[in-house]
């Protein structure tokens, strides 16, 4: 078996949770798709608008759909392997423990401050040991290098940490897709932790 | 006497003998309105910001969230 065979392996049995399918949610499930992580629990309440195709992973006829299921249907034509379940659920505290606690890794993946907020404090609270990587920091353009991972705990932060999105500065392609890049990363590499032996001299981190 | 802790990973020293998570967050101008605090292992909401005590050595996570996704 070459690398990735054993890598896909270890991932056919793993579970994901994407807490929303927006910029960050829709292109990093599409990433986690493609490597055949097993089993994607995705959910959000929103439907397609035009506005959303500047960084969201979904296509001009697809506006009006719900989000989940737009997002299942890419899925499936990306990987018919990959299991998806999709929940079209405006996501609380009560609902991402019945959705979520089966999950290896869960991913937030909100717009709003208050409820990447909610999702953190609920995993803290509820779920310590399970590992969550949020997107925070993603609006704007350029400035690639201040793109980071930081890691509290079994918190994942991954973004500028400091750009928030609003009129003047919108959330972009470009950097959005650096910060689900650097999700889909965090997660894949969480869940290959001690699964993947390589020879020589690569080793790897998490962040 | 200075109080050190640790906070957001990096050891800390505050220059202060009692020192409350409301009075951290401004030392250290966390001004933003969407935070999540943890003190070791306990979370502290905003309205206990005042009346939490951070002792020494204790580990202190002030997370900043942001719109955007």
């Amino acid at each position: 078996m070459n690398t990735f065979e054993k890598i896909q392996k270890v991932l056919s049995s793993k579970i994901v949770g994407i807490a929303g399918c927006g910029g960050l949610g829709s292109n990093c499930a599409v990433a986690l798709a493609r490597i055949g992580v097993g089993t994607i629990i995705i959910a959000d309440f929103d439907v397609i608008e035009e506005s959303n195709l500047n960084r969201q992973y979904y296509f001009y006829n697809q506006i009006g759909k719900k989000k989940t299921l737009a997002l299942k249907e890419n899925i499936e034509k990306i990987n018919p392997k990959v299991r998806v379940v999709a929940y079209d659920i405006k996501l609380d505290s009560k609902s991402i423990l019945n959705l979520f606690s089966g999950c290896d890794v869960i991913v937030e993946a909100f717009d709003k401050a208050e409820m990447k907020q909610m999702i953190i404090e609920t995993i803290m609270t509820d779920m310590p040991e399970k590992p969550l990587v949020c997107g925070v920091g993603m609006a704007g353009w350029g400035d690639s290098n201040s793109m980071h991972v930081r890691q509290f705990g079994n918190i994942f932060f991954c973004g500028d940490g400091k750009t928030e999105a609003s009129e003047k500065i919108p959330p972009l392609a470009p950097r959005v897709s650096i910060a689900a890049g650097m999700e889909a990363n965090t997660v894949l590499a969480i869940l290959l932790k001690d699964e993947i032996e390589l020879s020589g001299s690569y080793s790897t981190t998490i962040i | 006497m200075a109080l050190k802790i640790i906070l957001n990973n990096k050891e800390e020293t505050i220059e202060k003998e009692r020192l409350t998570v409301a009075e951290l967050l401004q030392i250290k101008n966390f001004i933003f309105k969407m935070l999540v605090v943890k003190v070791n292992e306990t979370l502290v909401k905003k309205q206990d910001y005042d009346s939490t005590v951070i002792l020494p050595g204790d580990k202190v996570t002030v997370l900043h969230l942001m719109s955007g996704g």
